[in-house]
């Protein structure tokens, strides 16, 4: 299996193509993910990743033919309707946010399995492919729609980078940050439509259903080791990044396992090593820290 | 000129009126304490001063200007626990928030912010804290903390939501230190403040509010015992201080 795995990244231009574009993504959804994480907007990530399915459905019902760029462009229009509705239904109704999320993730989410059983019962249909966006298919992208990934990610990786200061102080503290003249509103827009626009472009390789998982586990896991933002950041991409590797190189390699599952489970094994092992507030230095105060204890009382 | 000048303010949620018809002006160069029982809309009115809730009505001049972020006049120490301390960040990077409105877009700080920021933390005595992350600080210094970075913004009208509580009493005296210079530099400090107690000792200028304006003046003329019991009703009882203390 290594010598396919070196084989296949050495000799496939595919291949090299496919894992660029994942390790862009995973950057992507690490760095955009730390600020959602913060701003207590991971679960919106996850109801945005839903409320795409319908989207790339309606896109595909229309347009009758599998262009990713139209495809995204619904989801994309449903992601951003979801995150409307959302803001509508706690700002105008007693509904709680939970409860909302929960609800709008849900109903667009079964409105697009409907659409797409029906698209799946024509014969075209059923080779189009669209079931993949289900739990994501890395292998399954054209040369095209990798250049179309890698480009909307590495964009999202600047202007995160340049706008890092300003959603900073957003995040940590708006009042402040509205009286020092910041735009609150655009701010606030324009980070909803980077964090919708990751989701997006990640739905192919990691599926609708896991790419909230993508956006959440780099970011929780990056803040055991760090105490500083621009580090959880790094960290929280790296820790991305290499997920995305080595799920698409996994599922490109031993074909038919799905993407999306396997890089949540490396995220994941990134998690538990961080969360026993990390330099802040960790497992071990709970424990640690809890033997040190016991031993002080036993001194002093002696 | 006066430093703050308000004019017609409504606030309401939920259509239930929380602020009304309040007019008042703030004298540059003073120490203002507003005093008010809870729900008086202390902060409620600071908030809508500076524009974070919305008015019903009212017009907000500071320094014979309307009031916008923009012109970067007026510094803001929020409530301390508006913010969420588990927030990946340090003491020093807190206070240099306040200098990103001066920094301006995209840009990181420069060193001459970076020696300000610490130049605000020795004066409040924080220099030993300047990279401890602000969960481990102690109520008392991420008061300061606050504090610190509202002076980095070098404002000439400030105004601080409860500066004074849950802080032990040296950094009470800090706090006090620090308002003082700042009125010696001829800015204007506006504190909402709850010990009626120290209002006399620490204060020139006091604005009683209850809803709306019930005074507003020298603190020694404002801050009587028959205008504090139309401030506070039947629950001045509480508070009741020694009369020659009241009247100061």
């Amino acid at each position: 299996m290594i010598q396919d795995l070196v084989d296949s990244l050495l000799y496939q231009p595919n291949t090299q193509w496919v894992v660029l574009s994942t390790m862009l993504l995973g950057i992507a959804s690490g760095v955009l993910g730390c600020f959602a994480l913060l701003k207590k907007q991971s679960l919106i990530g996850d109801a945005v990743a839903h409320a795409a399915l319908p989207g790339i459905c309606i896109a595909y019902l229309l347009t009758g033919e599998k262009q990713l760029l139209v495809l995204l462009l619904g989801a994309t229009a449903t992601g951003l309707l979801a995150t409307y509705l959302i803001q509508l239904i706690t700002a105008t109704t007693r509904i709680k946010k939970d409860a909302a999320i929960c609800m709008v993730l849900s109903v667009f989410f079964g409105t697009g399995i409907v659409l797409l059983s029906r698209i799946t019962q024509q014969a075209e249909g059923n080779k189009s492919g669209l079931d993949h966006f289900i739990f994501g298919q890395a292998a399954a992208m054209t040369r095209h729609d990798v250049y179309t990934m890698a480009g909307v990610a590495a964009g999202l990786i600047f202007i995160s980078c340049l706008l890092f200061k300003e959603w900073k102080l957003l995040i940590f503290d708006t009042d402040f940050a509205r009286n020092s003249g910041l735009p609150i509103g655009l701010l606030e827009t324009l980070f909803s439509t980077l964090l919708v626009m990751t989701v997006v472009i990640g739905i192919q390789a990691v599926g609708v259903i896991l790419m909230a998982a993508l956006l959440i586990i780099p970011a929780i896991s990056a803040r055991f080791w760090t105490d500083r933002l621009g580090w959880m950041v790094v960290i929280s991409g790296a820790i991305g990044a290499a997920s995305g590797v080595a799920g698409a190189l996994i599922s490109t390699i031993r074909t038919g396992l799905a993407t999306g599952p396997l890089i949540v489970v490396t995220a994941a094994s990134f998690f538990a090593v961080s969360f026993i092992f990390g330099r802040k507030r960790s497992l071990v230095q709970k424990l640690t820290a809890h033997r040190i105060h016991t031993e002080r204890v036993k001194e002093e009382s002696v | 000129m006066h430093a703050l000048e308000v004019k017609d303010l409504q606030v309401a949620y939920d259509k239930k009126a929380v602020l009304e018809h309040v007019n008042l002006t703030i004298p540059k160069g003073s120490l203002t304490a507003i005093v008010g029982p809870n729900g008086a809309g202390k902060s409620t009115l600071m908030k809508a001063i500076l524009g974070m809730l919305k008015r019903s009505s009212g017009h907000i001049s500071v320094l014979g200007k309307p009031y916008s972020p923009k012109n970067r006049n007026v510094g803001y120490v929020p409530q301390r626990g508006s913010v969420d301390w588990d927030f990946p960040t340090n003491s020093l990077d807190v206070i240099l928030m306040g200098r990103y409105a001066h920094i301006g877009w995209f840009k990181r700080p420069s060193k001459q912010d970076v020696t300000l920021a610490k130049e605000a933390l020795q004066k409040l005595g924080m220099e030993a804290y300047a990279n401890r992350q602000i969960r481990q600080l102690s109520g008392g210094q991420q008061q300061r903390v606050f504090l610190a970075r509202a002076l980095v913004q070098d404002a000439d009208v400030y105004l601080m939501d409860e500066p004074f509580v849950g802080v032990d009493a040296k950094t009470e005296n800090a706090i006090i230190d620090l308002l003082r210079e700042l009125q010696q530099k001829g800015k204007t400090v506006i504190v909402v403040h709850h010990d009626l107690q120290t209002v006399p000792e620490y204060f020139d200028h006091t604005l009683l509010l209850n809803r709306t304006v019930i005074a507003n003046g020298p603190t020694e003329l404002v801050f009587t015992k028959d205008l504090l019991q139309k401030t506070y009703g039947g629950a001045l009882a509480f508070f009741t201080a020694p009369d020659d203390r009241i009247s100061g």
